[in-house]
């Protein structure tokens, strides 16, 4: 039952050097720099995204995610799903509005996995970047590279994955898709607060708080296929692709930042409402799972983290 | 054998031995060479799967992340061979990379 999340609103990505990640970023991928603040952050955003910001970039010793927010509808929202996530033993701390700028207060925790999550209600919303609100153009005509037009999910890899559905089952998300193995095992979750076949997925793994990808969304097939052009005339590290993905259907390429953390761009992708089933993956098929047309897991899937 | 231009890179745990541009990252140049004697992940310095200690040899290296290369270790040879630049022939061992699966990451 859905609880008032909406979407995923940003991801803190840290990065090795700052300007070769705002080049990759922005000139590659093709997001907006909206913002810097005076702790060196750079705050981006895809180019139909109608709050600030949804991807901060920090420099640090270690690539990684800090942590993933997600935008619920109105502060008393925060407020209430807080209480639920104490409930479960979860520890929550209130972040004060204005350390990510223009964005308000935030309800901070530690999920069973070891990735940190925050939500929010408040965000200066500076609205779709290069088209106006009102009789609005198709696109803006001065995009870079992709041309991404939003963050859409992150997949993470962490141990405790029953908690972990726990967790988010009590913010409202549904289970969209699983990956079980033969004893009936969760070894891969999909959740959705939404319509779309994910908003974070989940990868069992032995150690915790482990960044897989964060992902951005592309509107066709020819988009994807346009990206990976880039991607060689760049000679930007690639991870796989362009293929289709089993879980979700989504058509998709993989690649690195300069820092190592993996991005994806992709189009498509089932959807979902509240009263579906989960669509459920044998492990012993994760091979077509995850590379629909391959059928089978190149090493670097499993093993190739941040 | 004396090649002009080129280093020799030399594998011990896996007895491989591969020749590289001077001037080329050690990871990208051995898959140009179309050599498997060190795993390839990210090539950016982030997941650790290239890992290697450099047992003979002169090198420069980009920052690399602390989770697998500590300060330490740094000092002792260890580098992430996506990182590293040779300077000289080089000796190396691969397949340093390991889980970490004691502590939880902190943000």
């Amino acid at each position: 039952m859905r609880k008032g999340v909406m979407r995923p609103g940003h991801v803190q990505i840290r990065v090795l050097d700052i300007e070769e990640a705002v080049k990759h970023y922005v000139d590659l991928i093709g997001l907006i720099e909206t913002d810097r603040d005076e702790q060196g952050r750079v705050y981006l955003k895809g180019w139909t995204e109608v709050d600030k910001y949804s991807v901060v970039l920090r420099e640090a010793d270690e690539p990684g995610m800090d942590f993933m927010g997600f935008k619920c509808v109105d502060e008393a929202t925060i407020d209430s799903l807080a209480e639920d996530v104490r409930k479960l033993g979860i520890e929550v701390k209130e972040i004060p509005a204005g350390d990510l700028k223009d964005c308000g207060r935030r309800m901070q925790f530690v999920a069973p996995t070891g990735h940190t999550f925050e939500l929010y209600a408040t965000k200066e919303q500076t609205g779709k970047w290069g088209v106006s609100n009102v009789n609005p153009e198709a696109w803006p005509r001065d995009l870079k590279g992709m041309k991404a037009t939003r963050f859409d999910h992150c997949l993470l890899y962490g141990d405790d994955l029953e908690g972990n559905l726990e967790l988010f089952e009590t913010l409202g998300f549904g289970l969209a898709e699983q990956v079980l193995d033969p004893d009936n095992n969760r070894v891969a979750l999909f959740l959705t607060a939404s319509m779309k076949a994910h908003d974070v997925a989940f990868i069992k793994h032995a150690e915790k708080g482990k960044f897989h990808h964060a992902s951005f969304y592309l509107d066709t097939w020819e988009n994807v296929l346009r990206a990976a052009d880039l991607i060689s005339m760049t000679n930007t590290s690639l991870d796989i692709g362009p293929t289709r993905h089993g879980l979700t259907h989504g058509q998709t390429i993989y690649f690195f930042d300069p820092s190592g953390n993996r991005n994806e761009v992709f189009c498509g992708g089932d959807y979902y409402y509240p009263d579906h089933e989960p669509t459920t993956w044998k492990a012993e098929d994760l091979g077509k799972a995850i590379f629909y047309h391959d059928r089978q897991l190149n090493e670097r899937f499993l093993s190739v983290l941040t | 054998m004396a090649i002009e231009n080129v280093y020799q890179i030399s594998v011990i745990n896996r007895q491989q031995v591969f020749w590289l541009p001077q001037g080329e990252p050690l990871l990208m140049g051995m898959e140009k060479a179309c050599q498997h004697a060190i795993n390839v992940g990210c090539r950016g310095g982030g997941c650790g799967l290239c890992k290697i200690k450099v047992l003979q040899g002169d090198y420069q290296t980009k920052r690399m992340s602390r989770a697998h290369i500590s300060e330490e270790e740094q000092a002792l040879g260890f580098a992430l061979a996506c990182r590293l630049t040779p300077l000289s022939d080089l000796v190396i061992e691969s397949d340093h990379f390991k889980l970490h699966t004691q502590q939880p990451k902190i943000s």
